[in-house]
């Protein structure tokens, strides 16, 4: 290393609180390494531990070979897949196992190796380089900037503002094309987000069952059970906003929820049938389905982030990030008896969105 | 060279010189051939990143020969007997295929997302090598704005990845995102709608993400990488302050052949530990999950581990939603989603600026800082990192409620208060930390090591017996830079004008940063500083001392 590093380094005498010092002369010359005459050891220094060295490099390499034979057996030998008679995640498990562990034997091998072979086959040689400013030149700069303002006389571009203004207009709408060819993605919202497909006399079926049902059929206070509009079994669109939760109450739990129609706050008890009542099971945080529902506190609670419904009291918010009363589906029974929606919801069901107002 | 170079076989020599006559690469590749790599465990932690991608790379593409991005409802026959005559998405049926028809299938596609989560793990921990070491000072920003990019980018396409396979949990994530992009004021629910292509969770999101997973943002991840690794290459690595590194050198070994070499063996390294990871600990076992259908539950699911923060952020929030001229501000939705992240990121991008424009320092840095040597910055950091942290804690909170026996309410309750006060007192502790080790620092540079040998002195005091520092030591202990303070405020410049410190808010605002910054522990040589005495006096008088931005005499 040359005198001046040294001396900027080891000098106890380097002013504390003085920034690095400036850059010294420049130096147009591109980096070039060492020159040739340079003596390089190619040998390491230890040449006794060099030989064991080579040896257990060249045991790990073995290990690898045969592991990696292994992993080729492995592949032709494990049958995955429904034609091996017995069963096929045992099967896919085995073959995980004697794939994975031969593969990554070979590897971690391959790298014991190499590294054995680094440390210790190698001389140890540190090089220095020296660091060039980054900054060009002041005569480059110069040099730059005179070619670059040429060239931009040249164009014309600043003598002619006919011509450059005439060119950015032109260009402007075609910066609008990409944009607009991305506007056929999907249809717009319009009033889509406020609609589910309940309507009057929409029947509530089980999920996954598809049974309809009958006010009697639940008949433990208590229960909660998720029913979904009839005939939308497999839409998947629809069921995502349409999701609904019933629960039964034991007479006189129920209190009079109120609930939004429109604009104005309503009563709402009678949206209810013979103490069963109608929520949204979609979160009116970000959406996830609500799930655990807790019958000594009729606590409805969402499992993504944990917002609290009170389903005695409207679904009203009791704890977490839901800023919303789950929207209540007014319930009624049709002429069988069985429990059917009186309306859509009155109101957009799940996440916020702008335009909800 | 010396003499026992190895004979270049003539054929490679033949190969070589045809494309030296046709490129004149000779002199080019040489240079880069020597272009020195210092040694530092913690250089090789973007190295991680790295093979971690060209893994990803790999086995993704395994993947996609046999992925099908379609959500096509067919009923299931297959080898998963259980989930036999069930509908599903073609998607997933696919993955079943992947994971118990194709050999190899579930061993690559477990290897796919272990490399995904090693890579943010390899970048996040990167990027905080960096910072701490302050090597993303001049002339190296534009690098420390790229990582940011490309962790944003990696956390995208992980979750992307993750909603691929449209099992149960993976739907459950992306109903998350889509109720999360319709609580954008204005444009919300069109960007839903056109990314979703109407509905949730209608056809198009599979075949969409799929492009962009796939294609889109790998392509721009291996852009900006190999800018970033172009940069780096080209402005040379930074060092760490050791003896004979200096601002205008950089030692190192050359990247022929010992980079080669170790990059080698790092990369079978990283591929043979997820392969064993692979093999032994199984990842999103979507088999288990089912098929997503919208009203199934999903309690207890756990995104991959950098989702956390924003799965904290979002249980944190208190609910609060405003209606502003008929219109929904759903905060308890906004705040989660942009401030967190927004806070870390715009804030990550914007540090290199603010601490060169607090400290008022333009030269450039290849030696990097002790992390003690920069108190400000290090407590900043800790501070970030225990942001991050009660958030991510938090994104678990049922998991904690149920081990713990807290009630749930509780834990998030406190974590609404932790996420406030626990920076706040990370930053201090780390920075009253930061200045007792420059204060031992300073010692060292004064006494000299204690060699725990206690001798009398002639009036009866005992001493321990010190020896000087060797020069390695040295020039660890000694590397401290301070910032030179600026002129503090109300001061004059020699026309009467107030220094640039002293002039309005945003003078005021820079003169408080810089003292903060300037706040060090040297050994007392020279002017102003709050002497402050440790029992047995120094033979030549020097003394550490706590410095204030106000001491003048530190000016560069
Ligand atoms: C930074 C880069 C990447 C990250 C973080 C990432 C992450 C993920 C994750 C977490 C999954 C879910 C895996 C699972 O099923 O458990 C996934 C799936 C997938 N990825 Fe990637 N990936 C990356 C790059 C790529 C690339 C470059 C390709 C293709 C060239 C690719 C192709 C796929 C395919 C086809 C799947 C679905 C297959 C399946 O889930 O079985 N990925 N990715
Ligand atoms: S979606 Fe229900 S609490 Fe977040």
């Amino acid at each position: 290393m040359s005198p001046e590093d040294n001396e900027e380094l080891a000098g106890p005498r380097r002013v504390i609180g003085t920034p690095s010092s400036a850059p010294a002369a420049l130096d147009a010359k591109p980096p070039v390494p060492q020159e040739a005459e340079d003596y390089v050891p190619t040998d390491p220094a230890d040449m006794g531990r060099a030989k064991v060295a080579e040896r257990l490099a060249a045991v790990c390499f073995l290990i690898a070979f045969v592991a990696g034979i292994c992993f080729i057996v492995a592949y032709i030998g494990l049958e995955v897949g429904p034609n091996n008679g017995g069963n096929s995640v045992v099967a896919a498990m085995r073959s995980n196992y004697a794939l994975g562990s031969s593969l990554g034997l070979a590897l971690l091998a391959l790298g014991t190796g190499s590294i054995i072979w680094v440390r210790h086959l190698t001389p140890n040689i540190e090089i220095e380089e020296h660091r060039h400013d980054l900054k060009s030149a002041p005569q480059d700069r110069a040099g730059f900037q005179r070619d670059f303002a040429t060239g931009t006389a040249i164009t014309q571009v600043t003598k002619r503002p006919l011509l450059r203004r005439t060119m950015m207009i032109a260009t402007a709408p075609l910066a609008l094309a990409p944009l607009l060819l991305l506007r056929d993605l999907g249809p717009l919202p319009g009033k889509s987000l406020r609609y589910t497909v309940w309507k009057k006399g929409t029947r509530a079926v089980t999920l996954g069952g598809n049974r309809p049902l009958r006010p009697a059929d639940m008949t433990a206070p208590g229960s909660m059970i998720t029913v979904i509009p009839e005939g939308y079994q497999d839409d998947p669109d629809a069921l995502a906003k349409a999701g609904v939760i019933l629960i039964k109450f034991a007479p006189g739990e129920l209190h009079i929820p109120t609930n939004y129609d429109g604009g104005t706050l309503v009563s709402t008890m009678n949206w209810t049938v013979d103490n069963i009542v109608a929520y949204s099971k979609i979160c009116t945080h970000v959406g996830c389905p609500v799930a655990l529902y807790e019958q000594t506190t009729h606590h409805i609670l969402c499992p993504c982030h944990q917002s609290t419904f009170d389903a005695a009291n409207g679904a009203n918010v009791i704890f977490g990030p839901a800023a919303r009363a789950l929207p209540q589906l007014p319930l009624t029974t049709d002429a069988e008896g069985y429990l059917v929606a009186s309306s859509d919801f009155t109101q957009p069901v799940g996440p916020s969105f702008w335009e909800r107002g | 060279m010396s003499d026992d170079a190895v004979k270049i076989p003539g054929a490679l020599s033949g190969v070589g010189g045809w494309l030296d006559d046709r490129f004149h690469g000779a002199r080019g590749v040489r240079v880069l051939m020597k272009k020195v790599f210092p040694d530092h465990w913690s250089f090789m932690l973007g190295e991680i990143a790295l093979w971690s991608f060209v893994i990803l790379l790999l086995t993704g593409t395994f993947l996609a020969l046999f992925f099908v991005p379609s959500t096509t409802d067919i009923v299931y026959h297959g080898s998963y007997t259980k989930l036999n005559g069930i509908h599903m998405s073609e998607a997933y049926a696919s993955t079943l295929r992947i994971s118990f028809d194709i050999r190899g299938g579930l061993l690559i596609r477990q290897i796919h997302h272990w490399a995904a989560n090693l890579f943010m793990v390899a970048i996040c921990a990167h990027m905080l090598r960096v910072f701490f070491t302050g090597a993303y000072r001049k002339p190296r920003e534009v690098n420390w704005l790229i990582g940011i990019v490309l962790f944003t980018l990696g956390m995208l396409e992980g979750l992307f990845g993750y909603s691929l396979p449209d099992d149960q949990l993976s739907g459950a994530g992306l109903r998350i995102f889509e109720g999360v992009l319709q609580g954008i004021p204005i444009v919300g629910t069109y960007l839903a709608y056109f990314l979703f292509g109407g509905a949730f969770p209608g056809s198009a999101i599979v075949p969409r993400m799929y492009i962009i997973h796939v294609l889109l943002i790998p392509g721009l991840i291996l852009a900006l990488i190999s800018a970033h690794l172009f940069i780096m290459f080209h402005q040379k690595h930074t060092q760490m302050p050791l003896h004979g590194n200096t601002e205008k050198n950089v030692v190192g070994q050359p990247f022929w052949p010992y980079f080669m070499l170790k990059g080698q063996a790092w990369f079978f390294f990283i591929f043979g530990a997820l392969v064993v990871l692979s093999t032994f600990a199984q990842i999103n076992p979507v088999w288990l999950y089912g098929p997503y259908t919208p009203l199934a539950i999903s309690s207890a699911s756990q995104p991959d581990w950098y989702m956390g923060l924003l799965e904290g952020a979002l249980r944190i929030m208190p609910a609060w939603e405003i209606n502003f001229l008929g219109h929904t501000l759903s905060l308890s939705v906004l705040i989660p989603f942009a401030v967190p992240l927004g806070l870390i990121f715009t804030g990550a991008a914007l540090w290199p600026f603010f601490e060169a424009w607090a400290t008022g320092d333009k030269a450039e840095h290849h030696v990097n800082d002790r992390p003690r040597n920069a108190p400000v910055r290090t407590g900043i950091g800790v501070a970030a990192i225990s942001f991050y942290g009660v958030l991510w804690a938090e994104g678990a909170n049922d998991v904690f409620a149920d081990k713990l026996q807290i009630p749930l309410y509780t834990i998030t309750w406190i974590a609404r208060f932790a996420v406030f006060l626990v920076p706040i007192g990370a930053y201090f502790v780390t920075k009253r930390i930061c200045l007792g080790l420059q204060r031992k620092d300073a010692e060292l540079l004064t006494h000299g090591v204690e060699i725990g040998v206690i001798r009398q002195l002639p009036h009866g005091e005992f001493i321990e017996e010190a020896r000087r520092l060797t020069d390695e030591e040295h020039a660890v202990v000694a590397s401290k830079r301070i910032p030179a303070a600026l002129p503090g405020p109300g001061k004059l410049d020699p026309n009467g004008i107030p220094e640039p410190a002293g002039r309005g808010p945003v003078g005021w605002a820079r003169g408080v940063a810089n003292r903060a910054f300037t706040e060090s522990i040297v050994p007392d040589g020279h002017g102003n500083g709050h002497g402050e005495h440790n029992g047995h006096a120094v033979a030549d008088g020097e003394h550490a001392a706590i410095t204030g931005g106000d001491s003048g005499d530190h000016h560069g």
